[in-house]
């Protein structure tokens, strides 16, 4: 990309769950149209970090927030953001598969209904996002079927097209293929590059080829701070930090 | 010579577990054989069509008549008016429990459903003449409040623990990433809860559904002291019924033994039988139905 275009950031982030301090003032920029990968080992704060994007932890009792995170200029957490309005422009996919309990093309339909998007349109939608997310030609003749009968890597980028269906501007990943095997990680990390033409993408992964394979940028993370960040070919191949060159060469994690 | 007495103590215990299993199914059969051979003997006497078909409940009339429509009707009156507070109250309670309600009023509403659950039959009878009947007689200028409305409240408030425990219990099982994923995708609080995790709570809320019910029909004592009991054919809410149970209750203490009347007891204790086997299979059916979208 030309010149940066920074879509989604967060400034100074302190994070509390009770008394235990998670994150500690992270500030992270993430551009538009690239992926960006978060490392780091388990419990570092990464999850903590992407679900705070879509304001996930709302749900968490005793949960502290402090420091400013940003969607271009909306502040996510303004006391008139409506928290319904900002998850659809920023869309999360799980680390185990989590489609609904229902049919294939009611999984995608769940949303649009949702967000008020006309009957009319659905079949095109589903359609649409289905062959975006590289499953249409594997389920298009069983869409009325169970969705939990797919296989995890099937349900994985049903999953993907249930976001993708209504058009967020982000697209957040934690560890999503973490739960799949080598064939159906592949076929997600080849939809993640494709989807980057259009999406911003934060993906947090604990495969380090996988961060190498598709990420533009990667964020170092280390007991809930940004320890270092950079283009990803630099972070891997030339890290300033001592912290990171242990962990990306496998010393520790 | 240990793994000798130990042997032998676990051979004593099967079969002793073995005894009671067959005990329990032989006391089963017994209850089913004999309900079957009483109404057998009970149809010689009374052509079934009669018996189903029949408007009128007069066993001990000069001319008696075995019809058990009025108590059948009675029965459905009761236990459709119980579940039709019960169901939406039970649910909305569970609901309210399990996804709204913060930790401190929680810990004060599951006792006070478990302690409602305690509270025996009779007592909340005697309520429903002393306080609801009254109060439905005032509102409705009606010469008592002993009717089918008094016994529908009554068993909803009866069956309601069963339904809001169970029904809890389903809510909070379902996996908290079927709530991420509806909340992530720009859902609110209520359409998450209502568009996917009641769905997906569904088999076990049809099951609490079908102990409520279940609840309903078999109860006894509260419908026979709140409903007034006159046998004639019911036309709504407002008027005194008698149901199957109360009826059974009722006739079964001063009936001569081996007579028509006699026999007709074991009858419409089949039909009782049959409508709670009824309610069950279709329970069964629809959790089934729901379990498919559940698991591969
Ligand atoms: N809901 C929560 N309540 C309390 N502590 C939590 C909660 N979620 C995460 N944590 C803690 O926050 C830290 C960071 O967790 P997480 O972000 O999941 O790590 P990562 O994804 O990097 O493995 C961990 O120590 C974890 O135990
Ligand atoms: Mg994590």
């Amino acid at each position: 990309m030309n010149s940066e275009h920074i879509k989604l950031a967060a400034r100074n982030v302190d994070l509390w769950f009770g008394a235990k301090h998670v994150l500690k003032q992270v500030n992270a920029a993430f551009p538009q149209n690239e992926v960006t990968a978060l490392i780091g080992p388990s419990g570092c704060g990464k999850s903590t970090l992407l679900r705070s994007f879509n304001r996930m932890h709302d749900l968490v009792p005793d949960v502290r927030i402090e420091g400013k995170l940003l969607l271009e200029e909306q502040d996510l957490y303004d006391k008139k953001a409506s928290v319904t309005q900002l998850r659809k422009r920023i869309g999360m996919v799980f680390q185990k598969p989590n489609p609904f309990p229902k049919s294939i093309y009611e999984n995608i339909t769940y949303g649009l209904k949702i967000n008020g998007v006309p009957a009319g349109q659905h079949k095109e939608i589903v359609e649409r996002s289905l062959k975006e997310s590289f499953i249409w030609d594997e389920v298009k003749d069983d869409l009325d079927k169970p969705a939990m009968r797919l296989s995890g890597g099937q349900q994985q980028r049903l999953c993907i097209a249930r976001t993708v269906a209504l058009r967020p501007e982000v697209i957040l990943m934690d560890e999503p293929c973490s739960a799949l095997d080598p064939l159906s990680t592949l076929k997600i990390e080849e939809l993640i590059i494709k989807l980057k033409e259009e999406y911003t993408i934060v993906i947090v992964t604990h495969n380090m080829q996988q961060a190498q394979r598709v990420a533009d940028k990667t964020y170092f993370l280390y007991l809930g701070e940004v320890i270092e960040n950079g283009p990803t070919a630099s972070i891997f191949n030339d890290p300033k930090q001592q912290l990171t060159k242990n962990y990306v060469t496998g010393h520790f994690g | 010579m240990h793994i000798q007495a130990r042997e032998r103590i676990d051979g004593l215990v099967r079969s002793l577990i073995k005894a009671t299993g067959l005990i329990v199914i032989s006391i089963l059969g017994g209850i089913f054989f004999m309900l079957l051979w009483n109404t057998v003997s009970f149809f010689i006497h009374v052509s079934p069509l009669d018996f189903i078909t029949g408007t009128q409940w007069n066993p001990t009339g000069r001319h008696a008549t075995y019809g058990i429509l009025p108590l059948l009707v009675s029965t459905c009156l009761v236990t459709l008016g119980a579940m039709a507070i019960a169901i939406p109250l039970g649910i909305g309670t569970a609901a309210f429990m399990s996804e709204y309600a913060g930790k401190r009023l929680k810990n004060i509403l599951k006792p006070a459903v478990e302690m409602l659950a305690a509270v025996p039959s009779v007592a909340i009878g005697f309520l429903g003449i002393v306080a609801l009947g009254p109060g439905i007689a005032r509102l409705t200028q009606l010469s008592n409040g002993l009717n089918a409305l008094n016994g529908a409240i009554l068993l909803s408030v009866m069956s309601l623990p069963t339904i809001i425990t169970v029904a809890e219990d389903a809510i909070n099982g379902v996996p908290a990433t079927y709530k991420e994923a509806s909340l992530g995708i720009g859902a609110t609080k209520w359409q998450t809860l209502t568009r996917v995790t009641i769905p997906a709570a569904a088999p076990g809320i049809v099951a609490a559904i079908m102990l409520g019910v279940g609840r309903a029909i078999g109860e006894t004592m509260t419908v026979l002291m709140a409903t007034g009991n006159a046998a004639s054919f019911p036309k709504g809410f407002f008027d005194s019924v008698r149901t199957i149970t109360a009826t059974i209750a009722i006739e079964m203490g001063e009936v001569p033994y081996q007579t028509t009347h006699y026999y007709s007891l074991f009858a419409i204790a089949g039909i009782l039988f049959l409508l709670t086997l009824v309610v069950n299979m279709a329970g069964e059916y629809f959790v089934n139905k729901f379990r498919k979208f559940h698991s591969a």
